[in-house]
This record gives structure tokens, sequence and C-alpha cells, in this order.
């Protein structure tokens, strides 16, 4: 029988749920156990920062709040393995990603807090805010790579969407138009295996999500997105193909939501425990751990002294989101257009004039 | 000096600001090597290279979405959707993304595009080629909206689209594409982009309208100057932000205005006219104020659109009956 077309897709793993190797070849960057640290240390750092984002909105401290709990491998791979003038565009809880890139905890903070400025990265000036329309962030990212190649910039464009927000038409565009220009983005969908309470299976009656990549023409990987070494590889392969004008990617990473879709959801609703108790075996940080005390690089005595660090680091970033005053009520004209219009002038006087008889 | 069509104000405009600005890139649907469905690009992927004119895949949300993500990051991309008809998947990327960008980012990001589509009805054409939606974008904050009506307001208001550092939505009347020519120098003179153009100096009754009405509008001004009676003519062009300054300059001194335009009555852009004539204006108007518009039904196919359409006897028709009023 003739054959148009066949294709299979790779499945990466190197740290499997105990922590054990289960391939020889590590790349480069995991040799250097040190490095490992450094990045476990990172993953351990946005555990507890989502720890307190949750609690402050608990107790009413913060508006609605995505947590990121259990995607922190995949998160942080993505961030480190990018470079500074690289663009990342996030769907809304990539934290691990954009500490890695200079957002501060308190940008966060302050963007589900309510207020803009939280957008206003101190720390990476290109990069996207977050995107809470699904999947359009991906096309956003595609522009981006389209820029950069017209301007023959080595620069990378790097974007997540979730399962479900691969089912959107503007991931099959952005990933359809990487492949038609050969741009240099990398398209990583985090299967955390639940868009709200709709699973996976629902969405697609695809085996995996990164054959749609394949449909585009991309080089395309599933990995397992609870082992940083193999989210690591997959990113730093699909970065360096894409820098060197070798066109895109799709990165699927397998993981778990282990948390509820945002603070305003109750995930117990529609998924049992038993399935989430099972999550919890393989989520990313135990293994890794296993990993580096096996090593002689880690031990729980650091990890205690790391996490207390990390809950004063934190603790030191709410503070300086909660004493941070409100914008001032004409913050709201003051940004929608370069120079505001004399149409709008006269409905921002109008505001500050409410302002003065309240 | 050329003698150009309003469609060769588009070209000149795009050749004249990508002769001048390297960051300035052209990208739609069939825009490169066949220049355009209406040729409005014709010529412009020869100058400047298919890098910077850019034949897409047939989707607007990928053309928009592109379009964001270029401007935001140093580009000053001009999207063209083929038809208004087709701009509805853009509208996403548009409203939610574009418009949005300065002030989400409090001005870290900004999205300095321009969204152009050929607009609205009465060139025969099939279902989903002759709407008019202007009404749509005006209501969504961030976004300038434009809609010029004669190829010397083309080509200066498309310069100052392409120069304003926020996103533009650029309509154009398909009608009045090639309907006549006028000498246009290609001189790099922008238009002001909140300024609404005067185009008849009247005293009796005052004309408001935008795109290909303001034809239709100054026929109907010179039928009412037969039977004596003096129209002023104004062409809004720049819907949004809305000089509405010069309307009421206007109707202080006619006291009454008639609004013309082709989309759906209710809640179209004539509607806010209408509700700061209200506001500002009611002392001022000795009639009610009248609108010759688009029926509340889809525009029909093109048998029966001339009926749909403004017409210059029903702008007479209303502009008597604000004299009648009176």
């Amino acid at each position: 029988m003739p054959v148009a077309a066949t294709f299979e897709i790779e499945y990466l793993q190197y740290l499997d749920a105990e922590g054990k190797l289960v391939r020889e070849d590590l790349p480069e960057f995991a040799r250097d156990t040190q490095r490992l640290v450094e990045l476990y240390k990172l993953m351990s750092f946005v555990r507890v920062f989502d720890g307190k984002a949750i609690a402050l909105q608990r107790t009413g401290k913060l508006g609605t709040y995505a947590s990121c709990l259990g995607m922190e491998a995949a998160h942080v791979a993505i961030g480190t393995a990018m470079q500074e003038d690289d663009v990342f565009a996030p769907m809304y809880r990539e934290y691990g990603a954009q500490f890695a890139r200079g957002v501060k905890p308190r940008d966060v903070l302050m963007y589900w807090g309510g207020d803009e400025r939280g957008n206003d990265f101190s720390g990476p000036q290109h990069d996207f805010a977050w995107c809470v329309p699904i999947a359009t962030q991906c096309l956003h990212a595609a522009g981006s790579a389209l820029a950069f190649k017209i301007r023959k910039e080595p620069r990378v464009a790097v974007t997540v969407v979730g399962d479900g927000g691969s089912s959107k038409g503007d991931f099959y565009g952005a990933i359809n138009v990487a492949g038609a220009m050969t741009l240099p983005l990398v398209a990583v969908i985090v299967n955390n295996q639940w868009a709200i309470s709709v699973p996976r299976r629902m969405q697609t009656c695809a085996k995996t999500l990164a054959q749609k990549g394949i449909a585009a023409g991309l080089e395309s990987v599933q990995v397992d997105g609870n082992d940083l070494i193999a989210m690591r590889a997959a990113l730093d392969h699909a970065i360096k193909r894409a820098r060197h004008g070798h066109g895109g990617s799709v990165i699927e990473a397998v993981t778990y939501r282990l948390s509820d879709h945002t603070t305003a959801d109750d995930a117990r609703r529609y998924r049992p425990d038993d399935e989430v108790k099972q999550a919890w075996t393989r989520e990313p940080m135990k293994r890794l751990k296993a990993y580096l005390v096996a090593q002689k690089a880690w031990s729980d005595k650091e990890e205690e002294a790391w996490k207390t660090e990390c809950g004063a680091k934190v603790d030191a970033e709410v503070n300086a989101y909660l004493e941070t005053k409100s914008q001032p009520t004409e913050a709201m004209f003051d940004y929608t257009y370069a120079e505001l219009p004399a149409d709008l002038a006269a409905q921002r006087a109008q505001a500050l004039a409410a302002d003065k008889r309240a | 000096m050329p003698q150009i069509t309003l469609i060769e104000g588009v070209t000149m405009a795009l050749a004249h600001e990508m002769a001048k600005d390297p960051s300035v890139v052209v990208l739609g649907e069939d825009v490169g090597v066949n220049g355009g469905v209406f040729r409005a690009t014709v010529g412009l992927q020869e100058k400047f290279g298919p890098e910077r004119v850019i034949d897409t895949p047939l989707d607007e949300t990928t053309i928009a979405g592109l379009t964001v993500g270029l401007a935001a990051q140093g580009m000053k991309p001009i999207a063209e959707a083929q038809f208004e008809g087709f701009i509805y998947p853009m509208m996403e990327h548009i409203a939610c993304h574009a418009a949005r960008m300065r002030t989400r980012t409090r001005g870290r990001l900004t999205c300095p595009a321009v969204f152009r589509a050929p607009w609205g009805g009465g060139i025969r054409a099939p279902e989903h080629h002759s709407e008019a939606n202007e009404h749509l974008f005006t209501n969504i904050p961030g976004l300038r909206v434009v809609l010029p009506s004669s190829p010397g307001r083309a080509y200066g208001l498309l310069l100052a689209a392409i120069r304003d550092p926020d996103p533009v939505i650029f309509f154009e009347p398909k009608r009045i594409y090639r309907q006549y020519k006028e000498e246009v120098p290609d001189d790099g003179e922008a238009l002001p982009l909140d300024v609404c153009f005067v185009l008849r100096d009247g005293s009796d009754v005052t004309l408001v309208t935008w795109g290909a009405q303001v034809k239709e509008t100054l026929e109907a001004a010179d039928a009412l100057a037969k039977d004596g009676i003096s129209a002023e003519v104004i062409d809004v062009a720049t819907l949004k932000p809305l000089d509405f300054d010069t309307i009421h300059e206007s109707v202080r001194k006619t006291g009454r205005c008639v609004i013309v335009h082709e989309a759906p009555r209710t809640a179209g852009f004539g509607a806010e006219i209408s509700a700061r004539l209200a506001e500002h204006a009611m002392y001022d108007l000795v009639a009610p104020v009248e609108r010759v518009t688009g029926y509340d039904t889809h525009i029909p196919l093109f048998r029966l659109e001339m009926k749909y359409l403004p017409a210059v006897d029903k702008i007479v028709a209303a502009a008597k009956r604000t004299l009648a009023a009176s």
C-alpha cells in the first residue's frame, strides 16, 4: 500500500517518578548537579510562593489566583532555557518561568490583586503580560518570532498553552504559520490533564497533543512534564534549533494540575480523589529531590534551611505588594492611548470630579 | 502631481511609509504577489520584498494575532482583512489585545498597528462582502476608527494611522474606491486623526456622514440648494475619538441635523452623535435630529441592496422634515 506520510512521537524522560535515571545519556547541563540544585531551589521557591498566594486569596488579600501546583518543572525549564532577549508569551500560571526571567513575585501578586502595574514587569521588558483569552498568546509569540525573522535577530519566542488551549484555532494558527514561515517559535503544551472540569480525553481523540505539531510540519515531542531534566533537554534543543533558523517546535509536557483551576474553582466537583492521589506520586519536586539526595548534592537539612529562606523572601514580596497603594483614579484613563484624546479628557475630568464629591 | 483614486491613495500611502520606515510591514491574504483582491497593495511586494509584504495562511485570526505580536515587538504592521465581513475572527485580538496592550502593561508594551478592510455595500458583491460594522469598533476603548471618503483623505489619514502609536481600524469605502480621481501630492503630509472635515458650508441644516455616504450626502446638499436650502456637510472620517466640537459648532449655526450612515440604525454610530446632540445641543436644535441609515436588517443580497442603503432622495426628505418642523 502506498503511504503518503508517516510519523512518530518520541517520549522523553530521564527521571522516573522515584527519581531514578531511566537513561544514561544525561544532557550536558544535568551533569552539573550544582546547576540542578539551583533549578530545584527555584521550583521549591515557586511552590512556597504558590501556597502563600492561595492563602492570601483565602484571607481576602488577593483576588482570584491561578495556581501552578504540580507544574513547576515544566515552568522552570522554560524560563531557565530561554535567553534574556528572547520573548515569552505565557498564559496565566507560569510563575516558575517568569521568576527565572526576572518577574518579581510582587508583580504576580499585583496582577491578581487587581492592579495593572503587575504587568509592568520589573524584569523582562519584552515579555508579554499574562494572557487570559485562551491560546491567543500563541499567535502573539508567532508574531514576535516573525518580527525577529524579518529583522534577522537571533531571538526566539516561547509560548505556553494548556491541553484545553490546544483545541483552539489560535494554537493551530500559530503552529501552522510557524511551520509555513519557518519561524523561531517554541510552543509548549503544558498538558495538565484538566481544562477546568473537562478532561484531556474530551479535548481530542488524538493520541498525543504533540502530534498536532506534525500537522504543522514542526518538530514535535512528548515529554514527561514532571521531569525537570527532560523538560530542560527538550527546551534547550527546540530553542537552539529555532535560534539557528531551523524552525519551530511543539513540546507536549505531560503533567498534572494538583490544584484547583483557580481559587474560584472546586476541582472536587469533577475529578476523583484517587486520581489526584495518584498524581501526587508523580509530581516533579519529590523525584528531583530524591535524585539530588542520591547524588549527595542535597539534604533534608539544606531543604529545611532553603524553605525558611523562601518563606522570608516570599513574605518580603507579599509585604511589598500589600504596602503598594492603589493607583489614582486617573490611571484608568492615562494608558488608554499614547496621548489622551480630548474626548476622553472630558470623561477623566468627570471621574476626578466624582472623586472629589465622594 | 498625480491624479489618483481613493484606492490609489491607499497604495501611495503604504508605499510612502514603507519606503520611509523599515519597521512598516504589510500582511494579509493575497496582499503580496496578487497585490490584494482590490489591488490596494499592488506593486508593494516587488518594491519591498516578500519579507515586508507578507502573504499569510488563510486565517484571519492568524493575521490579527501575528499583527499584535509584530506590533508589540517593535514593528509597525498593517494587516488587511479582505472584506469587513471577514474581520470578525480578528475581533478577539483587536479588542482583547491590540486595544488593551498599552493599558494592560501600563505602557510597557504597545500596539502601533493598522487593521485595514474594504468596507460597505453597493458593489453588487456576494454575502458577507457588503457590511458596515464600524460601530462594533467605536465602542472599544483604546482603538481609533477611521473612514476616509476621498483619495486625498485616504492618503493623509492612512499615513497618520500608520504613524499613530496606537491601533487604528481603517475602513475603506470600497464603493468609491475608483469613483473619481483627484490630485494628491505624494508629500508624506498626514491628516489629523481627531478632526472632522467640513466639506460644504451651509446655514439651514447640518448633514453629518462618513464613508461612501459622503457622495450621496453631497449630492443631497446640491439638490437641497436647488430648493433654496443651504446644507452644511460634515465628513466625520475619524469616528473614534470623535471630534464632536465641529459637529456641535455647525448645529449651533443651523439648528438642524441629519445623520447619514449605512450601518443598521440601532446603536449605530449615529446614535452616539444623536445622544451627544441631546446632551450638549438641545437648546441649539430647532427640530428633532433625523437619522438616515441602513435598516435594522442584514444588508440584503445585491438585488435589494440599493433599497437598504441611504440614498439622495432619503437624505433630502429627511433634511426637509427638519425644516418643516420649525
